[in-house]
């Protein structure tokens, strides 16, 4: 699939759901309707692009539910007591996602395991941090998150913004260009002079950044922490990254596809508490709409390969 | 600014490179002036690849030195195996070893950069700037590469050094390739060509050295060198296009008849036409609709010999005992289990009959040049029940000497009644089938036998404007 | 002789048994290698079928193991409603549970092309829900004969470290010595290549989904027996173990690679280190913070001594 197209679906697949929502729930086609649908969208789709940066470069984190976890109790203890030591930390926790990258490209590791055993270090420090739930959300951040702004709900403002910046940042700019390289060849990026240790760094730092940036707006809608907030962000993240048409390898992502990816996400979760589902089949619906939608995937691709 | 003529680029004196005891480069003197089209040939192993990565600052010399005495800017490599980012487009591809694109607007002048030096190199080529790599053809891929090896990127480009820059490319495009390597060396560039065809050393290089064990053996005016003494010089005693004159083998029944394609018992069929022309596509699926993905029938009727080694042949973790063995494991095993004895006495029998250089089976498989892995992957399909044995391009940057132990390998075996079909891009090897089917856009365009197989005729079946009558 | 890559998780195994008996000068080892051998036998069966997977290579891990486990121990444990004799029905439950679940897995990968991670994932929402559906938060207890059987021993090793053992030796055998075994390592190593050197890829791709997902429906029958009874949550902590435990027993990540000896080194290994920082009275978040850095250690020793190989 080309580039170009490779954004149709995640597209479709989202107003298909949406139009079925509003089906179900004429209601929900208003502003406080949407808002409400899409209201914790916005810390997924910041994870999500943080996944993809990871994916970007051939990588996987299967850390990141615990990183957001633990970014979010950073954000309700130390940002909101001490504003100057929370933001150090926040960076600092920034500047570890970047050493993580260049250590496992120095040391050749697999991304997936190492990943998979910060996620016990950021659980722990999470747990050390807030034992139990509680803390609080800064003023500014709670504010910013309940914004009212006119005509367009919040939610839908704020993933149009990350959208077309991380748009900006992955797909047209140079370094993003370079990222999308590494992930395609790595070799060849090598040979044309650029330190390949270094742009691993810069991935996973971008990838830290986004991960801060989901934890504190999930604080800012929840107002309250705890250790295991964002657990399943880890795969939810991977699910959006590949429901807006990433793959696993080969550096073909996209950052607008993945924002939709996570709000199409978000919105199935809303979809089938209108159906009225029994509880117990939630979950299963959930991973239902997942296969649906990814089978759509498998008819374009086909379609496009045949033309 | 003027440069003195006798200025090189670059000069190596005394370089060597060596990798633990191994020599893989013995004190070697070379420079290249300005204006000068080398020719680098030698064997597989010989060390070309070594010397080009001490040129392009891959390996630093273990001793000796190489120079640059006009500075190291504008020394450009195009590798053999391709080293595009296949999920970015032409355009971006380029910018990635550009060092000025940045900031905002960078996407433009990429563009007609790269445009520029495709029109250049390979006139009416046809690619668009933006098209995702993955989404061109191999020999796309190739020109791209070579453009981009062109291109100015912020300077300009002194010494270009193409290892096998022609192996994906049909006869057209080399031929305007070769025609612009003899402009750009005109216009006072210089270029270090390497590459099997003699053919295409002889019509472009102004100089030829020849390589051996990591050493100069010859270093003349290529006008100095005879066909025969160039192959002499590399020090083998085949010289290249002997055509095997085995005698004509009994043909039998139709054995397989697919794809359009029609094979006979013991006959060697040929695949030919312009490179990208439908043929590895065609017989990968005959391939793959003769064996199973289910299913490993005890009496699998084709077998398969890879020519792209790492990307469909090698199993890179494994000795070459098990390379050898994998596909006959099902027929020689006991209720399910390996039988080892019986899989050392095939892989023996096949290390003498067929001459991999090695002594000891269990070592990796990866410790073997590129000519003994093609080897071990003909072995491998050989020691199979197979009737049917199809080849992909399997010659790719094989050294003569192999190249000539395989053809007599295939005679022998299709007169044992083994049916052989057989790609090759070279013209050359295809006029040693029995029976040659030509490929125009991805169509059967021709079918020889016997006295018609010629490089005429397949030329005029790969054509379109010959057909004009 | 160089180094085999399962001697490490051994040693480190090792290691953390006689740090945590120091602490109570050598009290209670018995009840120590009891719970080791005990947990360690299900992180070990499970990590068996994950590491067939990872064998696979690239892109190859089952994320549905946990949904199988409690799914099949609840499925199981629901037919045999506490009656006693009925533990074979039992088996036959977990196991056909997991052999439906395999071929569902299979079925999304292969049929719809999903890549695995995706499609284990959402699969395993499924599976979840059903078991969410089976069970309507009842805990039936085992069957007595086989609740005895599941915490009981034979000469002093526990009964599921003893049937931990023995797939061992069978994956063992099948992966050294058999025509699957190389199919399978052949199959991780380069597909292409394999399916063109007239390898039978989908069929082994299919028995491995399949063996991972009844190693899993084994796992979570024995864990139900073993614990009084299946829990919805009783999967969870298997879903990282057994990506940990192949890893840290020494087979690549890449493909192509398994280690058997390793995987139950291991998994001896991730129950003896937690044992060993209770006893020294750590709590829940230090306790997560070191065994994360034990396994990153772990995989960076592990890679640097193999560069230097």
């Amino acid at each position: 699939m080309q580039a170009r197209y490779r954004i149709l679906l995640p597209v479709i697949s989202l107003v298909v759901l949406l139009g079925m929502t509003f089906w179900m729930q004429p209601r929900a086609m208003s502003y406080f309707g949407l808002n409400l649908l899409f209201n914790l969208a916005v810390p997924i789709a910041l994870a999500t692009i943080a996944q993809m940066m990871v994916i970007m470069v051939n990588d996987i984190d299967l850390s990141l539910g615990a990183f957001v976890s633990l970014v979010a109790c950073v954000t309700a203890t130390w940002l909101n007591d001490t504003p100057l030591f929370g933001a150090l930390i926040l960076l600092g926790l920034i500047a570890s996602y970047a050493l993580m990258g260049a250590v496992i490209h120095m040391l050749e590791l697999p991304a997936i395991v190492v990943t998979l055993g910060m996620s016990f270090v950021w659980g722990g420090l999470a747990l050390f941090l807030l034992p139990t739930p509680g803390g609080a959300s800064p003023e500014w951040i709670r504010s910013l998150m309940t914004l009212k702004p006119p005509m367009v709900p919040l939610a839908v403002l704020a993933a149009v913004i990350v959208a077309a910046l991380t748009h900006m940042l992955v797909i047209r700019s140079k370094i993003g260009t370079v990222l999308r390289g590494l992930g395609g060849n790595a070799r060849s990026i090598a040979r044309a002079g650029w330190n390949v240790t270094a742009l691993k760094a810069t991935a996973y730092g971008l990838s830290g950044l986004f991960g801060v940036l989901s934890g504190m707006a999930l604080v800012g809608l929840t107002t309250s922490a705890d250790a295991n907030i964002a657990l399943r962000y880890t795969l939810l993240s991977i699910a959006g990254v590949i429901l807006g048409g990433g793959e696993f390898t080969g550096g073909k992502v996209s950052p607008v596809g993945a924002v939709i990816g996570a709000l199409t996400l978000t919105l199935a979760a809303s979809f089938l508490s209108f159906l009225r589902l029994s509880p117990d089949w939630q979950i299963g619906a959930q991973g239902a709409i997942l296969i649906l939608v990814l089978t759509a995937r498998l008819l374009f691709s086909r379609k496009g390969a045949a033309t | 600014m003027t440069v003195l003529e006798s200025n090189p680029v670059v000069a190596l004196r005394d370089a060597a490179k060596h990798f633990g005891p191994v020599k893989a480069l013995n004190g070697v003197s070379l420079s290249v002036a300005p204006g000068e089209c080398l020719g680098l040939v030698g064997h597989n192993g010989a060390g070309k690849s070594t010397l080009v990565n001490l040129i392009n600052g891959t390996f630093a010399p273990s001793s000796g030195e190489v120079a640059f005495p006009l500075g190291q800017q504008g020394v450009r490599s195009v590798f053999q195996e391709l080293s595009l980012c296949p999920n970015l487009t032409v355009a971006e591809n380029l910018s990635i070893s550009h060092p000025d694109l940045r900031g905002f607007g960078w996407r433009r002048p990429a563009r007609a950069e790269i445009q520029a030096s495709l029109d250049t190199v390979f006139p009416d080529h046809g690619i668009d700037t933006d098209a995702e790599v993955d989404r061109l053809t191999i020999a796309e891929r190739q020109m791209v590469e070579i453009a981009i090896g062109f291109a100015p990127r912020g300077g300009t480009p002194r010494l270009v050094i193409l290892d096998e820059p022609t192996s994906s490319l049909d006869e057209g495009i080399a031929r305007q390739l070769l025609s612009h390597v003899r402009a750009f060396c005109a216009a006072g560039g210089a270029v270090i060509f390497i590459s099997h065809m003699l053919g295409e050393i002889f019509a472009v290089a102004s100089r030829i050295v020849v390589l051996k064990d990591g050493k100069v053996v010859a270093d003349r005016p290529a006008a100095a060198f005879s066909r025969q003494g160039l192959v002499d010089a590399m020090g083998h005693v085949a010289a290249e296009g002997t055509q095997a004159a085995a005698a004509q083998t009994q043909i039998g029944e139709v054995v397989i008849r697919a794809e359009g394609l029609e094979a006979r018992r013991g006959e060697v069929v040929g695949l030919s036409g312009l490179a990208g022309h439908g043929q590895a596509a065609a017989l990968a699926r005959l391939y793959l609709s003769q064996t199973s993905d289910w299913r490993a029938g005890r009496g699998a009727r084709a077998v398969f010999v890879a020519g792209d080694r790492p990307r469909d042949g090698v199993l890179p973790l494994w000795s070459i005992l098990r390379n050898m063995s994998i596909s006959v494991l099902g027929r020689d095993a006991n209720g399910g289990m390996v039988d080892k004895d019986a899989e050392r006495r095939l892989a023996e029998d096949w290390r003498k009959r067929i001459g991999i250089r090695t002594d000891d089976l269990t070592n990796p498989i990866l410790s073997l040049s590129g000519g003994n892995q093609q080897k071990v992957l003909f072995a491998r399909a050989l020691a199979s029940d197979a009737d049917i044995i199809v080849m992909d391009d399997p010659m790719r940057g094989v050294d003569v000497g192999t190249k000539q132990d395989v053809y007599a390998i295939i005679r022998a075996e299709a007169a044992k009644g083994r049916t052989f079909l057989w790609y090759s891009t070279e013209t050359e090897e295809v006029c040693q089938c029995d029976r040659v089917f030509v490929f125009r856009n991805n169509e059967i365009s021709a079918e020889l036998t016997g006295a018609q197989i010629t490089e005429e005729k397949i030329l005029e079946a790969s054509f379109e404007m010959m057909e004009a009558s | 002789m160089t180094m085999k890559p399962w001697v490490w998780a051994w040693a480190a195994a090792a290691l953390a048994f006689s740090a945590t008996l120091l602490l109570t000068s050598g009290r209670g080892a018995g009840e120590l290698a009891y719970a080791a051998l005990s947990f360690g036998a299900f992180a070990a069966i499970v990590g068996l079928g994950q590491m067939l997977v990872i064998t696979l290579g690239p892109g190859n891990v089952d994320l549905s193991i946990p949904a199988c486990m409690t799914l099949a121990g609840t499925l199981a444990l629901k037919t045999m409603g506490t009656e006693p004799g009925t533990a074979f029905v039992g088996v036959a439950v977990a196991l056909a549970t997991g052999l439906a679940v395999g071929c569902a897995n299979f079925v999304l990968i292969w049929l719809l092309r999903l890549p695995p991670i995706i499609a284990t994932l959402a699969a395993s929402l499924v599976y979840q829900s059903v078991a969410i559906w089976s069970n309507r938060g009842l805990r039936i207890k085992p069957p007595e004969g086989l609740a005895n059987f599941a915490t009981g021993r034979f000469i002093g090793v526990p009964n599921v470290a003893w049937i931990a053992l023995g797939l061992a030796v069978v994956v063992w055998l099948l992966l050294e010595r058999s025509v699957w075994g190389r199919w399978l390592l052949a199959s991780g190593q380069n597909a292409r290549a394999a399916r063109l050197a007239g390898i039978p890829v989908q069929a082994v791709r299919a028995a491995t989904y399949l063996s991972v997902s009844v190693f899993a429906a084994l796992a979570g029958y024995l864990l139900a027996s073993f614990s009084g009874g299946a829990a919805l949550n009783m999967g969870t902590e298997y879903l990282l173990m057994s990506i940990a435990v192949v890893v840290i027993g020494g087979s690549s990540i890449a493909g192509g690679n398994s280690n058997v000896p390793g995987v139950l080194g291991a998994a001896l290994f991730m129950f003896l280190v937690v044992s060993m920082l209770n006893s020294y009275g750590a709590g829940a978040g230090i306790k997560s913070v070191l065994t994360g850095t034990i396994i990153i250690a772990i995989v960076i020793a592990a890679s640097t001594r193999r560069s230097r190989q």
